[in-house]
């Protein structure tokens, strides 16, 4: 992972590139949608917004923060914290028994590059961006239905742009140079509410921010139009942008280390 | 140095206030010169009426500004409120925590916490349930405060007049007032504004509240009615003035910024469809206005609280020649061509906009705020939406301003009771179109 030699639009925080080993997952093909995610914000049997339950739902909406770009119909959902979307992981694993969970940068990227080492998936020319992604160019400012474009090599939908996708890592400007050749991904635990990982881009973006190194993080301004404090721990103001998916270790973890993963991951903070 | 009339005066001119609150609040006497600061060097103290989430939010806000700011006082009706304000205020990095000087004498619990803590200050954030905001912001104008105060501005018509009376004291003493309908304060309204005569005359609007609703804080054992009324102030019109108002004021004041104009009578629907319970008290869970405005032009008005129905908060106005689409912010013409888009990634933080430029303006000595009688008057574009819903009858402004229908409690206190109360079953009385009437 990381940058690429000939990429003009490098970043420091995508150098130098590393080689890593990464355990074999499942990630899921498109980007969780409205419908899916509504399941879990919907779902009457599980507590809302508690502070003791272990799986909680979002509180609501304090107002419609997908901003009419659309919901049902298999639109991505958006707007909501890490926290939002690893406690929808936490809950499918309540109700499936299998474990959830956001993917690290490392995994994020390896499933974005799909083989490649090219600057995009597909090759280095952003001219053929349009036939794989929704970004500034062609989103007409807004996200569109999940899987409306051509996959990557390996089947996965939307990787780049219309919404940018939670990892699980704090944001480290030097992430790569923690990463070892030839080891296990270094995951950045857990810290302050902001800045955590996105990868990516988004539907208002331009191409330099899709490409396959590329990192984003989270900011404070996020949420900066939310008139409580404290502020909301679910839902973003500001980022109508993000959203996420999940993937699946095909190790499982036992039961006590997915209660001690999301417990670790889930702590107010 | 005051050079002129035009509202400026020395930042360092000393005003005397502190004996004044004695027995009550007594009106400071005029000046010849705008009050604006009660210390010797430039601190502007501020004393928060109301620590709540949004009122902790605003003196966060405040408390960010470039000027030489202080907290110097906190009221609210509840110890545990004021508590985890102070807590949460604590919390912000971003703010020198000697700004925060709030000592256990200086935090004010109870109804009349704000007589205590606006006489401390010079500007006063006045941010509890709206049904307190006309008796508050009376008392911080006449002790000659400035004030940031959260919209609506009130939840009755006796209340409006008071604020608009006041609005008028305010002015004739160059305080600053700024109303929490930040949408005047945020970038894209502020760039649709200037460019709303693309569209030619305004013929119609619309605009929207539809969401899931809010909490609810179960009733506890021992509370007495008026804390119960108080801890779920959204349900009870003397408090909140039902979501027409509480919510949907921002989206109406919208439409009559844009019009320039109030609506002059009201008729509609709405009731409780699906938030039928207790604990919901007497509010409804939906309303449809048709507002009439002088010119005679229709804003077409809903606002709804029913979980997984459509959700939107937007406005539209349409014109002789094109469309205002708030939410996208953007102005089409009737082919579909967008004329105008507002670059989103220039969005500000509204709230935060509105103390940068009210403490600005505070510093400089300058007047330049008065939004009192606009929030005022929105506010009550909003209660006259409610009262054509609950009643089903057309209602005219002028009627119902001059009804002066004031829903306060006759005494502020935990064991007085409030203006409503519920039946054996624990069940409030709700309006009835057809039978409800404000005649």
């Amino acid at each position: 992972m990381g940058v690429v030699a000939a990429d003009k639009a490098k970043k420091p925080d995508e150098l130098p590139n590393r080689k890593l080993n990464i355990e074999a997952f499942w990630m899921g093909a498109f980007e969780i949608t409205h419908d899916i995610f509504d399941v879990f914000f919907r779902d009457e049997n599980t507590s809302v917004g508690s502070e003791v339950d272990a799986v909680t739902r979002p509180t609501p909406q304090y107002i419609d923060l997908s901003w009419g770009m659309g919901k049902s119909g298999g639109y991505p959902v958006n707007s909501m914290s890490q926290d939002a979307a690893l406690m929808f992981c936490r809950w499918l694993y309540k109700k499936t028994g299998v474990f959830y969970r956001l993917p690290n940068e490392a995994e994020w990227e390896y499933a974005c590059r799909a083989g490649s080492t090219a600057i995009y998936p597909f090759g280095d020319n952003p001219k053929e961006l349009g036939k794989y992604a929704w970004y500034k160019s062609n989103s007409k400012n807004k996200y569109q239905k999940v899987g409306q474009k051509q996959p990557n090599a390996w089947g996965l939908y939307d990787m780049l742009g219309n919404v940018s996708e939670w990892t699980l890592d704090q944001y480290d400007e030097k992430y790569l140079e923690k990463q070892a050749d030839g080891g296990e991904p270094v995951v950045i635990p857990p810290g302050k509410r902001y800045p955590r990982s996105v990868r990516g881009g988004s539907f208002h973006d331009d191409a330099d921010q899709l490409r396959s190194s590329s990192r984003q993080h989270s900011a404070a301004d996020w949420n900066k139009r939310d008139p409580q404090i404290p502020r909301s721990r679910w839902w973003l103001t500001d980022a109508m942008f993000v959203g996420f998916r999940v993937i699946r270790p095909l190790k499982q973890p036992t039961a006590e280390e997915a209660e001690a993963f999301y417990n670790r991951y889930l702590k107010e903070n | 140095m005051n050079t002129d009339n035009k509202g400026t005066s020395s930042r360092r001119e000393f005003v005397r206030n502190s004996s004044l609150i004695a027995g009550g609040v007594l009106a400071a006497p005029l000046f010849s010169k705008a009050n604006y600061f009660s210390g010797a060097d430039d601190t502007i103290k501020i004393a928060l009426v109301g620590a709540g989430g949004r009122g902790t939010g605003a003196a966060i806000q405040a408390l960010k500004t470039k000027q030489n700011v202080k907290l110097v006082a906190v009221a609210d009706a509840f110890k545990d409120r004021l508590e985890s304000c102070l807590k949460s205020m604590s919390q912000v990095e971003e703010i020198d925590s000697k700004r925060i000087d709030v000592p256990a004498d200086r935090q004010f619990v109870g109804f009349d916490g704000y007589l205590k803590a606006i006489p401390l200050a010079d500007v006063v954030i006045l941010a509890t349930p709206p049904g307190f905001r006309p008796l508050h912001f009376e008392a911080a104008v006449k002790l000659g405060k400035h004030v940031f105060m959260e919209k609506p501005v009130a939840t009755d018509p006796a209340g409006i007049n008071k604020v608009l009376a006041t609005a008028q004291l305010a002015k004739q003493r160059k305080l600053n007032v700024v109303v929490g309908l930040q949408r005047h304060y945020q970038n894209s309204y502020r760039e649709l504004f200037k460019r709303k005569d693309l569209i030619g005359d305004i013929v119609s609007s619309q605009c929207w509240w539809d969401g899931d609703g809010v909490w609810v804080r179960p009733r506890q054992e021992g509370q007495t009615e008026m804390e119960y009324q108080m801890r779920n102030w959204y349900y009870f019109n003397w408090l909140c003035g039902d979501h027409i108002t509480e919510q949907h004021v921002h989206n109406i004041d919208v439409i009559n910024w844009f019009k320039g104009a109030y609506p002059i009578k009201a008729q509609g629907m709405g009731g409780r469809e699906v938030r039928t319970g207790k604990e919901y008290g007497e509010i409804f869970d939906h309303h449809f206005v048709e507002f009439h405005y002088p010119d005679g032009t229709i804003l077409n008005s809903q606002c709804r609280h029913q979980p997984k129905t459509m959700s939107k908060v937007d406005e539209l106005l349409v014109g002789t020649k094109g469309k205002i689409f708030a939410g996208a912010a953007n102005i089409v013409d009737h082919k579909g061509k967008v004329i105008y888009q507002f670059d989103k990634q220039k969005e500000n933080d509204p709230y935060q906009t509105e103390h940068d430029e009210l403490f600005a303006a505070i510093a400089k000595g300058e007047f330049k705020f008065s939004d009192a009688e606009n929030g005022a008057r929105s506010t009550m574009t909003s209660i006259l939406g409610r009262m054509a819903t609950y009643s089903g009858q057309v209602i005219e402004l002028d009627k119902a301003l001059a009804s002066n229908i004031d829903l306060q409690p006759k005494e502020y206190s935990w064991t007085a009771a409030p203006s409503i109360l519920p039946n054996a079953d624990g069940f409030y009385p709700v309006a009835v179109p057809g039978i409800t009437t404000y005649a």
